[in-house]
């Protein structure tokens, strides 16, 4: 497996803060990797790196064989990235359609095709029915997965998802991890996630990397990596382990 | 295009539109002189009000300067034609540059530095305010002091430069308008519409789904100065007279943009009705006032604010969306 996303070595000061201190990460094609640690950790920093929202200060990060570092957003998603909001953020005057046909309309330039589209996905996603609704009407697990859907219909390659378990409650988290697992297995999407519920990191992953104070604590199997005592101490407490 | 503009319009719209259409063709036949010249002031509005919608109402950016592409082009037009003779058919492929090129500057400075929001539109303001001040002081164009446009009673219309009664001009604002709200129509149902309503709504979720939105934004405000310079021409043509403290005046950049606050930013029919309520009451107030022989100056904008007020405090989405409801016609999107 040769890797999709390669970051290395990157970098990133506010000031006098080091929010991510040479953090290095590969994700192959196909895997769903997730990136955890404490608030305040440097996860939403980094992954604003690759999302092309900061530029790093140091080290690059590399998509597909080309440099995505230095790319503004738009062109990174472009590139092939989709991503998601920690605070959800789709269009509130638009229908829930028309945020998702906004986002088809990347890669289908003709308004059918991208309508047409953009109704598969909304199948996908549950919204089907709800798809006239305006989308500032939607309750908060179904903005979430409009604002997956969204971020999917422009067709990514590899999906960008920050946070998007926060705030579900347990039964709504097993329908987002099922919607993303189908997503990743039959539509080859890679993922690379952040994610504070245990559950749902346990679930998808095939790779997890611990952050702490801006650096890569821990990297391997889930499984292995909450047992590793350095996480279990920084980030999870014993409880969570037992 | 002829069917992405009637694509999932109600049938009841097609009618209650076709029928406007009609009346408005029809008017000049069934109006006398004032009333005719009360819906070329209108139609003005509507016109002018399309254009701005287009930056604000579609891609979200506040111009409060748009006065400024109606100077240019007037200013332009009108100069072209008093000392040059040129028709004003071919002075407008000078006054859309120049007035697209300011509309650009505006832009450039303001997306590129990110400059947004309110920022924005006190930026419009300031070129705006430059133009006032740069053509008073602008002798070729009469400066201060006004620039004219020789007026003669003409028996016959003569379309090719723009000298004649009010009945051409009627006409031709009435193409206008229904040009402009036809692009309107192909390009708010069109991809562009999509990307611009996504700027409008959020930018940088909008960046996130892959939509360059600095040149979407430099589209709206392109197209939106290239427009409202053909209203300038419009206006120096048929009021043959121009003063920079009136034309570009902040004043006039607040008339332009109240049709469609009223009727309903972001609409489509907004502007076509906010210009004829705005229009149409005023009017309608100032001829029974005259007809009790009080005859206050500044009652008009008086009477404009309290429109505004009442529509930003009972309808704050415009009146067009209320009617559209009671009228059982939606436009798909708001």
């Amino acid at each position: 497996m040769s890797a999709l996303l390669s970051v290395q070595g990157v970098t990133k000061r506010f000031r006098g803060l080091l929010a991510v201190d040479n953090v290095s990460l590969e994700v192959a094609e196909g895997e769903i990797f997730a990136v955890i640690g404490p608030n305040g950790a440097g996860k939403t920093t980094l992954f604003n790196m690759v999302a092309g929202v900061y530029q790093p200060d140091q080290g690059q990060i590399e998509f597909a064989g080309q440099r995505l570092d230095g790319k503004t957003p738009d062109q990174v998603c472009r590139a092939g990235v989709g991503r998601t909001f920690q605070i959800v953020r789709p269009f509130p005057a638009l229908s829930v359609e028309d945020n998702v046909i906004v986002g088809a309309l990347l890669r289908h330039h003709g308004l059918r095709d991208a309508r047409e589209s953009s109704y598969g996905i909304l199948n996908r996603f549950d919204l089907y029915d709800r798809r006239h609704r305006l989308a500032s009407e939607l309750t908060l697990p179904d903005r979430k997965r409009l604002e997956v859907a969204r971020a999917i219909a422009t067709e990514p390659k590899l999906l960008l998802l920050d946070e998007v378990m926060a705030g579900l409650r347990p039964t709504e988290t097993d329908r987002m991890v099922a919607a993303l697992q189908r997503l990743n297995q039959e539509h080859r999407v890679t993922v690379l996630l952040i994610e504070h519920v245990m559950r749902a990191v346990m679930a998808l992953a095939s790779r997890v990397m611990v952050l702490h104070h801006g650096a890569a604590i821990a990297e391997g199997r889930p499984d292995e990596v909450v047992r590793d005592p350095a996480v279990v101490q920084s980030y999870l407490g014993a409880e969570a382990v037992g | 295009m002829i069917g992405q503009l009637f694509e999932g319009v109600p049938a009841r719209a097609l009618v209650l539109g076709g029928l406007l259409l009609g009346v408005l063709v029809a008017a000049p036949f069934l109006v006398n002189d004032y009333l005719l010249t009360v819906l070329i002031i209108i139609l003005y509005y509507a016109y002018t009000g399309q254009a701005w919608n287009i930056m604000m109402g579609f891609a979200g950016q506040l111009s409060l300067g748009h006065a400024l592409y109606v100077g240019l082009g007037a200013y332009t037009t009108a100069a072209l034609y008093v000392h040059f003779g040129v028709s004003p058919w071919i002075g407008i492929l000078a006054a859309i540059p120049i007035a697209i090129i300011g509309g650009a500057i505006i832009g450039f400075l303001a997306f590129r530095f990110r400059v947004g929001g309110v920022y924005f539109a006190i930026l419009t303001i300031a070129f705006a305010e430059f133009a006032r001040v740069g053509f008073d002081h602008f002798s070729w164009v009469g400066g201060s002091s006004g620039f004219f446009l020789p007026v003669a009673n003409y028996s016959v219309s003569d379309l090719w430069n723009l000298r004649g009664k009010p009945m051409m001009f009627y006409y031709l604002i009435l193409t206008m308008t229904v040009g402009a709200f036809v692009i309107c129509r192909l390009l708010l149902t069109g991809r562009i519409g999509y990307f611009w309503l996504a700027i409008r709504e959020d930018e940088e979720a909008a960046r996130a789904i892959g939509i360059d939105t600095f040149r979407y934004k430099m589209f709206a405000v392109i197209l939106s100065a290239g427009m409202t310079s053909l209203a300038g021409v419009f206006f120096a043509f048929f009021y043959n007279n121009l003063f920079p403290e009136q034309v570009f005046h902040i004043s006039r950049s607040i008339e332009l943009i109240l049709a469609p606050i009223i009727g309903g930013i972001g609409t489509l029919f907004g502007p076509v009705l906010g210009a004829f309520l705005l229009t149409g009451l005023s009017e309608s107030m100032h001829a029974i006032l005259y007809k009790f022989g009080v005859d206050i100056p500044g009652v008009k904008q008086v009477f404009y604010g309290l429109c505004l007020l009442f529509v930003v405090i009972v309808l704050p989405h415009g009146v067009w969306p209320w009617v559209a409801r009671v009228l059982g016609i939606r436009e798909r999107r708001s």
